[in-house]
């Protein structure tokens, strides 16, 4: 159960009251965004966006446990990395020796500046696809793709749809050895219980093509293009996502604000700049703030 | 017209010795409502799969004869424009899951056939009200427990509007009111939209009222095919194992027509003289407590509550059915009583060790051959011994149960015996061998619990019900008395006779119509 609400659920909020090409276009806008946008005040805001918009898409909990087992660790990495290998910068703030075929290694703010920012980056593109994973339907998803690439998309649905049944069956094996009174050693428990799972996964994937057939998969009929109307949450949340690629354009073509990292870290903000940022965390709240038929 | 024709059907799968199916002849007209019976092995399953045209294009194997569907010959015609005619469920619904959420797995089936979009959600409306889960359309279908992932897959047979439903064993997960419910829903189907229907099923109590006809197999041959009263006519021959409960009583009695439902044996009773009641020996007193559970309660981190309080005691020697319909918490508890989980609130004690087979035999069997599996004592008592050398995956359902309790009963001998769902696609003569095996182990001084859905099969084994629902106890008492006091959570034979008669077995019910008339007769097990 703990494990369904970090996925995919309806949940009554505005992001879920939208169709699943809505919620997943706002989501890959977002991260569009930050993939485009260069200053660290523009990221920052985005950044709020997206932390933002999933707490009020009740998706918190599984932005906050990515965070913590995921994104965390790639920040330090990303940032370590980048402060070891990078050769930029002139404010040398340790001084580390030699490293063996990386020859003398010294760490530069700048590096570390660099790092952070490019950690910002990836922290937001990942929130971001957190916020489409639980908020677009998976089922929608892949109607709407399979228009363009049905075998594809059908293939990559029954491959997660697979994995739970998998799982499941490795925990119902776990469990039936629990309850043999002469255990293996836990190494080749283990490995008797990965090759029965690698057996029975055989064994399922049969059964689920016998099924896929039996229903018309292999039907060379497409299904006709659906037509809904747009909701209220629908219509707002494209806006949203316009506003908030609109605003990361503009911010990137903004005369007097800059930032550059190398070779020395130089910020500069103006006040149309804090205005873009503004216009992006509202942009994100708006959306969220019309409860009218959210739940269905 | 003709919707299914089956002509001089031959099969075998690829390796096997012998045929699957041989010279088998069907034939199913629009609007015709078939029970497919026999004993487990008889070639039920591999028949339906091949009037899916699932045999031979998934199987491979040797295929000799014809099956036509609607016309189309199945040798020739592709599976997905078989399932155009013809909807399937298969035995496991969960390997016939292929969307995530409901709506969309209802939908799937009608839209590959180019449905529109308004024709599919009427569809998928229409389809989860006829089978009262339009509450679930929303719901992702890994928070669905077994039951309700049946009735899904049911409904995403359905939806297409199939002229044809194969059903193989659509019950076997359900408790007994939504295993009634289902059969009578597809009755109504049957009626109203002339949907043929060709139904597996080991539990023909349920259906023989609903069926128009019975077709038994027997090692792959047809033995039978009749109207259910001339089936079950036949079956008081050569193959009592299928008789339903309430036939079986009849027979014993010498009474006839052997009867196809409750109401028909209710009504060819009426007025005739019978012993008041019986007296049966309630729940053995029983040894010391082997098993305690004090305030037992399962509460989900954000989720729901799967244990209320739970109190129970288990004397050695006794046998105890854990009944109570889906989810109402018999697994988590045998789970409890295992250790595999922790009460969040309350206590579990055991004295020695609790022994647990669960739904699934084949989760016990990692190991290539048989002989690995377990011990050379544990296979002899399992009655394994001669199949040492057997890969696992040749054994027959009956033996891998078999081979999965050696398992569990291997080492050091326990003094609790727990099983979850054993029945499951059991034909009636292994579970008379069951109930026996558990009887012989209660008798042996270990105490017993099973959980099942299987009344009939409770009242052959159990001393004590206990009866579960939201997690908590509603029921617990001795088997004669909670099997014939309820409406749902009773024998066929308690049913017939009322729960005055005390008896729940067939034999007991026909013991009474042996006795003087108004008195009470003594019934032994």
């Amino acid at each position: 159960m703990a494990g369904a609400a970090l996925g995919y659920a309806r949940r009554a909020t505005a992001l879920g009251a939208t169709r699943a090409t809505v919620a997943a276009a706002y989501g890959v806008g977002i991260a569009v965004a930050a993939l485009y946008v260069q200053h660290p005040l523009m990221l920052a805001s985005l950044l709020t966006a997206v932390i933002v918009s999933g707490v009020l898409a009740n998706c918190w909990r599984a932005m906050l446990l990515t965070l913590r087992w995921t994104l965390l660790p790639l920040v330090l990495t990303t940032v370590v990395i980048n402060a070891i290998v990078s050769r930029e910068g002139l404010t040398v703030v340790a001084r580390l020796g030699e490293w063996g075929p990386l020859g003398q290694v010294n760490v530069t703010l700048e590096a570390i500046v660099y790092g952070l920012v490019y950690a910002l980056r990836l922290v937001i593109v990942a929130l971001a696809f957190v916020l489409v994973y639980c908020s677009a339907d998976p089922d929608e998803l892949l109607l709407a793709s399979r228009r363009l690439a049905p075998r594809s998309a059908l293939a990559a649905l029954l491959g997660t749809r697979l994995m739970p049944v998998l799982a499941a069956d490795a925990r119902r094996l776990a469990d039936a050895q629990r309850c043999r009174s002469r255990q293996p050693s836990k190494s080749r428990g283990r490995a008797l219980v990965v090759r029965a799972g690698v057996r029975g996964a055989i064994d399922r994937s049969l059964d689920a093509a016998a099924v896929l057939e039996m229903r018309g998969f292999g039907d060379p009929r497409r299904p006709p293009r659906a037509h809904h109307p747009r909701s209220r949450h629908d219509i707002a949340f494209i806006f949203a996502t316009a506003v908030i690629l609109a605003a990361a354009i503009v911010s990137n073509a903004l005369p007097g604000s800059h930032f550059s990292a190398y070779p020395l870290v130089s910020v500069a903000v103006t006040a149309p700049l804090v205005l873009l940022c503004l216009v992006t965390v509202t942009a994100s709240v708006l959306p969220f703030l019309d409860r009218r038929g959210v739940v269905r | 017209m003709t919707l299914l024709e089956i002509q001089d059907l031959s099969y075998r799968y690829p390796g096997a010795d012998r045929d699957a199916l041989s010279g088998v002849g069907l034939t199913l007209r629009p609007g015709e409502f078939c029970v497919l019976a026999g004993l487990s092995g008889s070639g039920k399953s591999t028949l339906l799969r091949a009037a899916a045209g699932l045999v031979p294009h998934f199987h491979g194997g040797e295929f000799g004869g014809r099956v036509q569907v609607a016309g189309l010959d199945t040798r020739t015609a592709s599976v997905g424009a078989i399932g155009a005619l013809a909807g399937t469920v298969l035995q496991d619904p969960e390997t016939q899951a292929v969307m995530g959420g409901v709506r969309a797995e209802i939908a799937f089936g009608v839209e590959n056939r180019g449905a529109g979009g308004a024709q599919t959600a009427r569809a998928v409306e229409e389809t989860a009200l006829s089978l009262g889960i339009a509450g679930l359309l929303d719901r992702r279908l890994d928070t669905l427990s077994g039951g309700e992932l049946q009735r899904v897959a049911i409904a995403a047979a359905l939806a297409p509007q199939p002229s044809l439903l194969l059903l193989d064993e659509p019950t076997s997960q359900l408790d007994p009111v939504a295993g009634d419910e289902l059969v009578w829903q597809l009755r109504r189907l049957n009626e109203e939209t002339d949907t043929a229907v060709l139904l597996v099923e080991h539990r023909l109590e349920r259906c023989l009222a609903a069926a128009d006809r019975v077709v038994a197999l027997d090692g792959g041959r047809v033995v039978c095919d009749s109207d259910p009263g001339g089936f079950l006519a036949w079956a008081a021959g050569p193959s009592p194992a299928l008789l339903t409960p309430g036939a079986r009583m009849f027979s014993l009695a010498g009474l006839a027509p052997l009867p196809a439902s409750v109401k028909r044996a209710r009504q060819q009773l009426r007025g005739r003289p019978r012993a008041a009641r019986g007296t049966r020996a309630g729940a053995p007193a029983g040894g010391k407590t082997v098993l305690r559970a004090r305030g037992v309660w399962h509460e989900l981190q954000d989720g729901p509550t799967l244990l209320r309080g739970v109190d129970l005691d288990l004397p050695a020697g006794q046998t105890v059915a854990l009944m109570g319909r889906n989810g109402a918490g018999k697994s988590t508890l045998l789970r409890h009583f295992s250790g595999l989980l922790k009460p969040t609130r309350g206590s579990v004690s055991a004295q020695g060790r609790v022994a647990l087979l669960m739904q699934n035999p084949g989760d016990y069997l990692l190991h290539d051959t048989v002989a690995e599996e377990a011990s050379e004592t544990a296979l002899a008592a399992a009655g394994l011994a001669a199949l040492a050398g057997r890969d696992v995956r040749d054994l027959s359902g009956g033996e891998r149960q078999r081979l999965a309790l050696a398992v569990v009963l291997d080492g050091e001998p326990p003094t609790v015996i727990t099983l979850d769902e054993p029945t499951r696609g059991m034909d009636g003569a292994a579970k008379s061998r069951l109930a026996t095996w558990l009887r012989r182990q209660a008798a042996a001084g270990c105490g017993v619990i099973v959980a099942t859905h299987d009344t009939e099969f409770a009242a052959r084994f159990a001393d004590r019900v206990v009866l579960l629902a939201e997690g908590a106890v509603i029921a617990d008492g001795p088997a004669r008395e909670v099997l014939a006091s309820g409406r749902w959570f009773s024998t066929e034979t308690a049913r017939i006779l009322g729960p005055d008669a005390g008896a729940i077995l067939p034999e007991e019910g026909a013991g009474l119509f042996a006795a003087p008339d108004g008195e009470p007769v003594a019934i032994a097990r």
